[in-house]
């Protein structure tokens, strides 16, 4: 499957471009709807492995609805359905009624908003996941445990107190729990949504830097309301406006030289 | 044109005389008059039971308790006059005294009266097991029924009647579960009046009590908890298990702690389905272990009741229904307060 199919049909490309890389994840034609109201309307887009994407716009754009269809985090809302269209992984439509979604939820990890650290220790809140991929031996769970606190730049600042509770730390090095305790169990795929939202701009450049060096192994997907964060961390970016994607380019495309006005409009600042 | 013109002037900060005001103090007063009062009724409460049940179970010499008011089971007093001193003796002591000096009381009044004599021991060891028994199962059966409410439930014209009988189960007076107790588990069970019967009855009456609070501390849990553990490839039982009940266990402690006050306090569910007025035995002295389960059992309600209202009364039983009562408001304080530290141990471990 080609990349080049999952841009929007409409937009012409007047300028070369260097070609995307292939997509891990296919978002093809997708209508989403919480009861009547339709969030999502005809979604096409190729999430680029290994790379990261943010995902722009103004608030209520259905940013984190895109986000959470891609783990079917949307399956915990009573009145969330997919109206049409698929979201494929490896060729398979994730919301296949084959599909298992813990197995799926195993390879899209997710990073809230809200830091949510367990009401447990740092060493436990990471081992949980483990736990849940069958590793139990203690001697594994230790090396995983300091592997993932390492990968998150949080070892050094947690090692003397692994076994205090992960609420004892401030809110940069919760999220940065957060995300040692996604790392930790291999998924393919990070979703972030907003991450640094409540995040001081020191505890944020942190996890700007952690992205940038997880982009090795992961495929990341992160929100973002701060278009100068997009700028930082991002390879692609999609730009949202109710509902509609209205452009995917690479990150210094969408800010140099957006086709769409309504992209420049708001890269520029002037709504939104 | 100036806006503050929509504003009336600017007025003093000092306060004004007026009727409003006043009203507003006044009614201030009486709140806080109706709320002493209840203090002080509960306190007039709590001291005469203090005092004069604490006299029957402290006393002035050496070892300071009552022990064998603690330690015994409920005798009959036989009171007489003997070379002009009143001597009282509990009814094995009395015959034993009587056997040695048969000729000695020959001419001697005596006059007995029931339960006025020993302890209230079995009664205490009936009370602590029905309110484990029945906590053990109301946690049980209310957490699960909670959980799934909470949980799983779909809303709907179903569930919002299942509430509505829950809701309306809180207003059941006691005398019913009492009597529903009876028809089903001794009756139709064929469970006789039995400790289980017991635990049963008692466990229905709390129910809602149970699930009721326990919905509210499962709903307390933050969603964000949830969906990091589903987030990490949790299942949803997984899920509950591990990341929500831990943390909303506290919660369920509190709830009940007012449904042990209510378990240990109620007559009426226990009087046909699981309280004996007296029993010879204590409650291990079963022949099989399975007996345990299907026996009635003596309990202190029921026997403030029974000699409050089912014998003559007099002073000497006066004593016995004020120590029990005593008693009684100890056992349950201290059940309660085996709770409140667990919950505190458990909110030192799961804080969010
Ligand atoms: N659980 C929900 N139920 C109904 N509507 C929702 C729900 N969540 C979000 N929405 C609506 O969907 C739209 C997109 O929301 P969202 O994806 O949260 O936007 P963003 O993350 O870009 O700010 C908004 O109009 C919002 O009101
Ligand atoms: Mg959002």
């Amino acid at each position: 499957m080609s990349t080049a199919t999952l841009k929007p049909a409409d937009s012409p490309t007047p300028i070369p471009r260097a070609p995307m890389p292939p997509a891990f994840v296919e978002i093809d034609r997708l209508n989403f709807f919480y009861g009547d109201k339709q969030a999502l309307f005809d979604i096409t887009l190729g999430i680029p492995e290994k790379q990261v994407t943010a995902l722009i716009g103004p608030s209520g754009c259905g940013k984190t609805t895109l986000l959470r269809c891609l783990n079917r985090m949307n399956d915990l809302v009573d009145v969330a359905r997919i109206g049409s269209g698929e979201i494929r992984i490896d060729d398979i439509n994730i919301y296949d009624p084959r599909v298992d979604v813990i197995e799926l939820r195993k390879r899209v990890g997710m990073v809230f908003q809200k830091s949510n650290p367990f009401p447990k220790s740092i060493y436990e809140n990471i081992a949980y996941g483990l736990r849940l991929h069958g590793i139990k031996q203690k001697s594994q769970l230790d090396e995983i445990v300091e592997k993932s606190l390492r990968g998150a730049a949080l070892w050094d600042e947690v090692k003397d107190r692994l076994h205090d509770s992960g609420l004892g730390l401030s809110g940069g090095q919760q999220q940065r729990l957060c995300i040692a305790r996604t790392i930790a169990v291999e998924p393919d795929v990070i979703l972030m949504d907003e991450p640094c939202s409540a995040l001081d701009p020191l505890a944020t450049a942190k996890v700007e830097d952690l992205i940038q060096e997880l982009k090795a192994r992961f495929t990341i997907v992160i929100v973002t309301h701060n278009m100068q964060q997009a700028a930082r961390v991002s390879d692609y970016t999609a730009f949202f406006y109710l509902g509609k994607l209205i452009e995917f380019q690479s990150t210094r495309d969408i800010f140099t030289n957006p086709k769409n006005p309504q992209t420049e409009a708001y890269v520029s600042g002037r709504f939104g | 044109m100036s806006e503050s013109s929509y504003f009336p002037p600017r007025r003093s900060i000092l306060r004004k005389p007026s009727w409003a005001a006043r009203l507003e103090s006044s009614f201030f007063v009486l709140l806080r008059v109706a709320t002493y009062g209840v203090l002080l009724a509960a306190a007039a409460i709590f001291i005469d039971i203090g005092w004069k049940g604490g006299r029957v179970v402290f006393q002035a010499a050496p070892p300071f308790i009552n022990v064998p008011f603690l330690t015994q089971a409920p005798e009959t007093l036989n009171v007489f006059t003997l070379d002009g001193q009143t001597v009282k003796m509990g009814d094995r002591d009395f015959r034993a005294y009587k056997a040695a000096n048969p000729e000695k009381l020959r001419d001697v009044h005596v006059s007995t009266y029931v339960y006025s004599a020993g302890g209230i021991f079995p009664n205490i060891v009936g009370t602590v097991l029905l309110v484990l028994g029945s906590m053990v199962i109301a946690l049980a059966l209310g957490v699960c029924s909670a959980v799934y409410l909470s949980e799983y439930a779909k809303d709907g014209p179903f569930i919002r009647l299942l509430r509505l009988s829950i809701a309306n189960l809180a207003g059941v007076p006691s005398i019913v579960f009492g009597l529903f107790g009876f028809g089903l588990f001794v009756v139709a069970f064929d469970w006789n009046v039995s400790l289980i019967a017991g635990w049963f009855t008692l466990a229905f009456m709390v129910l809602p009590i149970i699930i009721t609070a326990s919905e509210e501390a499962l709903r307390a849990v933050p969603k964000g908890l949830r969906e990091g553990s589903l987030a990490l490839g949790a299942t949803k039982f997984q899920t509950i298990r591990t990341n929500v009940l831990p943390y909303a266990l506290p919660g369920i402690l509190t709830s009940s702690v007012l449904a042990i006050a209510r378990v240990a306090g109620e007559t009426a569910p226990i009087m046909f389905t699981a309280a004996y007025v007296v029993r010879d035995q204590m409650p291990w002295q079963v022949e099989q272990w399975t007996d345990f389960f299907f026996q009635g059992v003596m309990a202190l309600p029921y026997h403030i009741y029974v000699v409050a209202s089912k014998i003559p009364q007099n002073d000497y039983t006066s004593d016995v229904q004020y120590g029990t009562a005593f008693v009684f408001l100890f056992t349950v304080a201290a059940i309660a307060l085996a709770a409140i530290l667990l919950r505190a141990r458990m909110r030192k471990k799961y804080r969010w």
